[in-house]
């Protein structure tokens, strides 16, 4: 028995990640169930997806936030470059690939892939910067790609994908089809993301952080958001590591955005603006920076709230700025934590008692 | 003569934004902190002076005093209440709260005065001056825009310079600990900063609705963002800086907007804003801090 604990023993952030793990499945089993038995409210069926895709934006802005610790306020950017591609892709692909499930994993591997190499372009100059000057330079690149992506105009015809810029000049043939039109947004694209896609989407990036947290170059990284003249004394290379961790957040957030966008009947580049950016830094800092679990449930939580809250109606955007307010407030009072941390040391050592005088008896 | 008068309408935004900008740095050069909810502030100003001039039928010279005087206040309480208790705390929690005062504020004025928009009225006459035989028209409200933005900035630069007050303040940004022992109180400091600052956004929003006469809950939020992009432009915590970056980001947008693309301004505007962060990191004015190990 005492081997069997000890083969099976897991250490403590073992043990944290699987729970982890857990709770996705957990949402996912209760979700399944609930839809099962006929009780999910369509309110809530409509927001499935929309949740699994926040989720994934929220863990890809903890990577830049929390992990590697520059704050960016334009993440909306490459979520919506993943999304308009993703978007373009699905919509030539669906008559050339029978197989749904195929186009939807090519479209987020190619919406993902862009919004990659926009951020590594984007992030060669812009990392140099520092603090609040970084902040205000991804906010910019996010107005930036919202204003270009709402005067652009893509459409596929007989001869192939055509671009134009500000006036729509697409000139198509007979039974060509317009993808993106410009202010109008783009429409008429397959809408194919599901559920299981997303829940899917959520364990990879999870699995694919923790194993960077975890190796040489996740330490690299953090080491450098705790003292970056530190790290560079011991010999970190600050600039390649931080161009990995942008290049790879922008990554995920390219693979949310598409299985955001593929969720709906149609979407304008306005959607994503900075209050898209800026709700995604709260469930980053909700949840708790560099804490993938937090932003988790933070980015699950908040976006089903102002639904839940629904009943408030008017009121409900109000109370959801009060409840954002009070948190940050009461998590920063240090009376209040003070509280919490002896009650939390008083309740262990009152288990502890507990269980000696059980074991104690047991002798 | 139109590149003269593109110039014009372009310092003339550019005032605005340098006034909503001296707010932003203002708070930003004393209590390091992004206050997100500035934007806000302009729109309930300009609420306040909406209704004292069309409801209560008060000329401007009332309304506007009373607009700052409201502003002033809320700005104040917004301090005390949601930024004080945060003093210690990690930036980005401010920052957060700050975005939620934001949002507490545009849904307040959205449940209180609804989302329908409301059109301005004129606060000055509506007259212009011309020049060159006419080829050359200036509006009145141009003109007042201007030289309020330039009375301002020079009593601010007094009052920063000569006044006990704003010396305080220069001590506080400089280095709280020792503005503590040199017996400021930091805390009444930071209060008249925020008064200062809000008193300016509501003249900055009555001058933004008499120039685009549309008032909604979110008028003030792409003038507080580009305000804000001004303020770090021109070196965020330097007051000249504010200045110069609302003015040369007015008449970028103005030129951008007559000669390149309307759809495309803002994204013109904002790409000057990363070239020139690229070329100087710290803004135009703005201090070179040294990190010391």
């Amino acid at each position: 028995m005492e081997q069997l604990k000890k083969k099976f023993h897991l250490g403590k952030t073992n043990r944290e990640k699987i729970f982890t793990f857990g709770i996705v499945l957990l949402f996912f089993a209760v979700i399944e169930i609930l839809r099962g038995t006929g009780n999910l409210s369509n309110l809530l069926k409509g927001q499935l997806v929309p949740i699994c895709a926040y989720v994934v934006m929220a863990l890809s802005l903890n990577l830049t936030v929390g992990i590697l610790g520059e704050l960016s306020l334009g993440h909306a950017g490459f979520v919506s470059v993943g999304a308009f591609t993703g978007i373009v892709t699905a919509t030539l692909l669906k008559p050339v690939v029978p197989q749904t499930w195929l186009v939807l994993l090519i479209s987020i591997v190619a919406g993902g892939l862009t919004a990659g190499i926009i951020g590594f372009l984007i992030g060669i100059p812009v990392l140099r910067l520092r603090g609040d000057y970084l902040a205000i330079v991804t906010l910019a690149f996010g107005e930036i790609v919202k204003s270009l992506i709402t005067n652009l105009y893509i459409g596929v015809d007989a001869k192939g994908l055509h671009f134009s810029f500000i006036n729509d000049n697409l000139n198509l043939l007979e039974g060509g089809k317009k993808i993106i039109a410009g202010p109008m947004g783009a429409s008429g694209f397959p809408k194919i993301s599901t559920f299981l896609a997303g829940i899917l989407l959520i364990l990879f990036v999870l699995y694919f952080l923790y194993r960077l947290l975890g190796s040489k170059m996740g330490r690299a990284i953090k080491a450098m958001r705790d003292n970056s003249i530190a790290a560079e004394a011991v010999g970190i290379h600050l600039t390649r590591f931080k161009l990995t961790a942008f290049t790879m957040s922008a990554f995920i957030a390219g693979m949310a955005g598409t299985l955001f966008a593929l969720n709906f009947a149609s979407l304008s580049a306005t959607k994503f603006n900075v209050d898209m950016s800026i709700l995604l830094l709260v469930f980053v800092v909700l949840g708790g920076l560099g804490n993938l679990r937090g932003s988790i449930i933070a980015a699950g939580v908040l976006t089903v709230l102002p639904e839940m809250l629904r009943s408030l109606r008017d009121y409900r955007m109000l109370a959801y700025s009060i409840v954002l307010i009070a948190i940050m407030l009461l998590t920063n009072n240090q009376r209040l934590m003070q509280w919490w941390t002896q009650t939390k040391k008083d309740a262990k050592k009152w288990f502890a008692k507990i269980r000696k005088a059980k074991d104690g008896g047991e002798a | 003569m139109s590149f003269l008068s593109h110039l014009i309408n372009g310092i003339s935004l550019g005032s605005i934004y340098a006034i909503i900008a001296l707010g932003y740095t203002m708070v930003y050069g004393i209590a390091k902190m992004l206050n997100f909810a500035h934007g806000d502030v302009i729109m309930v100003g300009a609420y306040v002076c909406f209704f004292a001039l069309n409801s209560f039928g008060l000329p401007p010279a009332v309304g506007i005093p009373l607009a700052m005087l409201v502003c002033t206040a809320l700005g104040m309480l917004i301090e005390r209440l949601a930024y004080k208790p945060l003093r210690a705390a990690p930036s980005l929690s401010v920052l957060i709260t700050a975005i939620g005062v934001s949002y507490f504020l545009q849904n307040g004025a959205q449940l209180i005065w609804s989302t329908n928009p409301r059109v301005f009225p004129s606060v000055f006459e509506n007259a212009a001056v011309n020049l060159f035989n006419g080829q050359l028209t200036i509006s009145i409200n141009t003109i007042v825009t201007i030289a309020a933005c330039v009375v301002i900035m020079v009593g601010l630069t007094l009052f920063t310079g000569k006044t006990k007050m704003g010396k305080a303040m220069r001590a506080c940004s400089e280095d709280k600990d020792a503005a503590i022992l040199m017996g400021i109180n930091v805390n009444r400091t930071i209060s008249v900063t925020f008064a200062i600052g809000s008193a300016l956004a509501a003249i900055a929003g009555v001058l933004l609705c008499s120039a685009y006469p549309l008032l909604k809950p979110t008028t003030g939020s792409m003038p507080g963002i580009k305000a804000f992009t001004a303020a770090v432009f021109g070196g965020i915590g330097s007051i000249p800086g504010a200045f110069l970056g609302g003015i040369l980001l007015g008449i970028i947008e103005i030129f951008a907007k007559a000669y390149i693309s309307t759809e495309l301004s803002d994204a013109i505007v904002f790409l000057v804003l990363i070239l020139v962060l690229l070329i100087k990191p710290t803004g135009l004015l703005g201090k070179k801090t040294v990190v010391k190990v």
